[in-house]
């Protein structure tokens, strides 16, 4: 069983984020780090290939300036190797472009199954997965709470609204998960230390004959317009005389919550 | 998940430490914080904690890799600090990582049935070992020690006290400090026994001021028959053995000093910028604010001048000199900022139960664990040349 990995790595969510002014993309000059929503799709590639007994899990990432940070901590895990597309090109690629590069990406090694998060912390577009299954000609299955291997089957209980449904998908397939599909593992000590031997393919557009093809220069979409969010609003302070509950039931009814 | 440990040196901040500080922060916060207000009241740490721990690799950094330990000794320094920095409290980190103290005479005498049987379950992290140094009657006088080990032709019969022995009320082992040639250094022995030996016992659980999920014990030897196996190294080379660790033992108090200076200064700030006195935050006022200020130099000047230090130690580059001055640069800074976290928390950071007040109850040990203040100038003071 040989898992590829989606993972996007993103600016550290504790530190503040900007957007360019000019682009309106955010800034990533800083460390990235790996995206939290994809830990949960490593380690479950970690335990579905553990389970199977043989085969290895490789991450694929498309991140600017060669940065590995957060493709280290998806190593440290437990991910046998990475795929890192890096090109001064691919600066402003839309939803599309990040697909086909991780799409062509994931052409370059052997799998039975991709995963990726539903959607990125960053970008929440949430749609680059269903692209990337869409380009390698993958059935997909969106929102697992539950992913199996059984045979040349996966098995899956996909979120809904109202519960979830039951979905058997012929393998290769593409699975997105959704955080809580697993508990993923903090790194151990050793981990990180094996990690920094572990292989690390660095890709560029032409390596992947996709100059011209994929990247800010053929987006497709653009971001016209970026406003800031209407400052939060001070709170009700309710001081209790007595009827406190009372007036507590009266805003709640306001706002129409009860 | 930001590390509030910030390192100045840059051998603290390769990216394997930043990794390795959120992993020690993820087990913080997923395993000791819920968990540590009951650990305090119980007076210890579960053993499970270590277990988990050991899966981590935590307990197996600056050990060598051939009994099972990775990294060097700075990554063990990082966890420390990364434990203390993210809340863990210092009474944790000195239950959880005892086995520093216990084992490096073991590793250090390469023998292979030691480390076998006592060694790689510790790092593993499914046994708990201590080291009993210290006796009721007589302080940490190494050479002056009254338990006694006879040498009985295939065992060893130990008689004797041991007192201020931390982790020494859930320990399987411990490595005992005993006279076994008469008075004097070169007559001390370091002997490792099992504390489910027949003539071994907690006598006393002790009750300490700070460092309360802890456990701290005297125990007593009564004719304990230990095979002759477990003398650790040489016969009469207990009293350099332990001379020999005392260094890496004051650095990691040195790191536990401005870790929980750090931890401190973090509540303050926090509490300052929410409590209101008059209609405004705390940090409007001056006064507060140049508390703060100084309680944030002396905590950087603390962690700059003890990574500086270790690091320089790690390399051979100094001695027990610097690492007394570390240790006490850390602790006075220690001492006052959180003197000062307690004291802008006012009435709150009196009350039993507030983090702050614990630090403040935490810090008192630093100052005496692993030699006194006093100890510390006056090992500096003999590497001056004054008389």
């Amino acid at each position: 069983m040989n898992i590829a990995v989606c993972v996007k790595q993103i600016p550290d969510p504790a530190a503040p984020w900007s957007l360019d002014p000019s682009t309106h993309n955010l800034v990533r000059e800083g460390k990235l780090i790996l995206d939290d929503s994809d830990a949960y799709g490593v380690e479950m590639a970690l335990q579905l290939v553990d389970k199977a007994g043989a085969g290895e899990v490789t991450l694929v990432s498309m991140a600017p300036r060669n940065e590995t940070s957060g493709l280290r901590t998806g190593l440290a895990m437990g991910a046998a190797k990475a795929i890192l597309v890096t090109d001064d090109q691919l600066a402003g690629s839309d939803a599309l472009s990040t697909a086909k590069v991780l799409a062509a990406a994931i052409a370059t090694t052997e799998f039975d199954l991709v995963i990726a998060a539903t959607e990125s912390t960053d970008g929440y577009t949430g749609t680059t997965p269903v692209q990337i299954a869409e380009l390698l000609g993958l059935p997909s299955v969106s929102f697992a709470k539950k992913v199996e291997i059984d045979g040349s089957v996966v098995k899956v209980d996909r979120q809904t609204e109202a519960g979830y449904d039951e979905v058997i998908c012929p393998l290769p397939a593409l699975v997105t998960v959704t955080a809580g599909v697993v508990e993923p593992r903090y790194p151990s000590f050793k981990g990180i230390m094996s990690a920094k031997s572990k292989p690390v393919v660095t890709l560029s557009l032409a390596d992947l004959g996709l100059v011209g093809a994929a990247g800010g220069a053929v987006a497709g979409q653009e971001i016209v317009s970026v406003q800031k969010a209407e400052a939060r609003q001070a709170g009700v302070i309710v001081e209790d005389d007595g009827t406190g509950a009372q007036q507590l039931v009266e805003y709640l009814e306001q706002l129409k919550f009860v | 998940m930001e590390s509030s440990g910030a390192d100045k040196c840059a051998d603290w901040a390769s990216p394997e430490r930043v990794e390795l500080r959120r992993t020690v922060r993820g087990f913080t916060e997923r395993y000791v914080l819920p968990n540590l207000d009951e650990w305090e009241k119980d007076g210890e740490v579960p053993r499970n904690v270590h277990r988990v721990a050991g899966k981590l690799g935590l307990l197996a950094a600056g050990f060598p890799e051939n009994v099972g330990g990775v990294g060097d000794m700075i990554d063990n320094l990082v966890i420390t600090d990364e434990l203390i920095s993210a809340g863990a409290s210092s009474g944790f980190a000195a239950a959880l990582l005892t086995h520093h103290i216990a084992l490096p005479h073991i590793v250090a005498s390469g023998d292979e049935y030691l480390i076998e049987r006592y060694v790689l379950p510790s790092i593993s992290g499914e046994m708990i070992g201590c080291l009993g140094v210290t006796e009721p009657t007589g302080g940490s006088d190494v050479a002056g020690l009254a338990t006694k080990a006879e040498d009985h032709g295939d065992h060893w019969l130990i008689n004797g006290s041991k007192t201020y022995i931390t982790s020494g009320a859930r320990a399987d082992f411990i490595v005992v400090a005993a006279s076994t040639d008469g008075a004097g250094h070169a007559g001390v022995s370091l002997i490792v026994v099992d504390t489910s030996s027949a003539g071994f016992s907690v006598t006393r659980r002790l009750e300490k001021m700070g460092w309360a999920c802890s456990d701290t014990a005297e125990i007593t030897l009564v004719d304990v028959e230990v095979p002759k196996a477990n003398l650790v190294g040489e016969r009469g080379t207990g009293f350099y053995q332990i001379m020999r660790n005392f260094d890496g033992e004051r650095l990691g108090l040195a790191v536990h000093g401005y870790a929980l200076a750090s931890r401190g200064l973090e509540l303050a700030v926090e509490w300052a910028r929410t409590r209101r006195s008059s209609g405004a935050p705390l940090t409007s006022l001056q006064t507060i604010r140049h508390k703060l200020a100084e309680m944030a130099r002396q905590t950087e000047v603390a962690r700059v001048f003890t990574q500086k230090v270790a690091t320089d130690f790690a390399a051979g580059r100094v001695g027990s000199k610097e690492v007394a001055m570390a240790k006490n640069t850390s602790v006075y800074a220690c001492d006052y900022v959180v003197d000062q976290a307690l004291q802008i928390h006012g009435g709150l950071g009196y009350m039993k139960g507030s983090e702050v007040e614990r630090i403040y109850r935490d810090a008192r040990i630093l100052g005496i664990g692993g030699g006194t203040n006093e100890i510390m100038n006056e090992i500096i003071a003999k590497r001056m040349a004054l008389v």
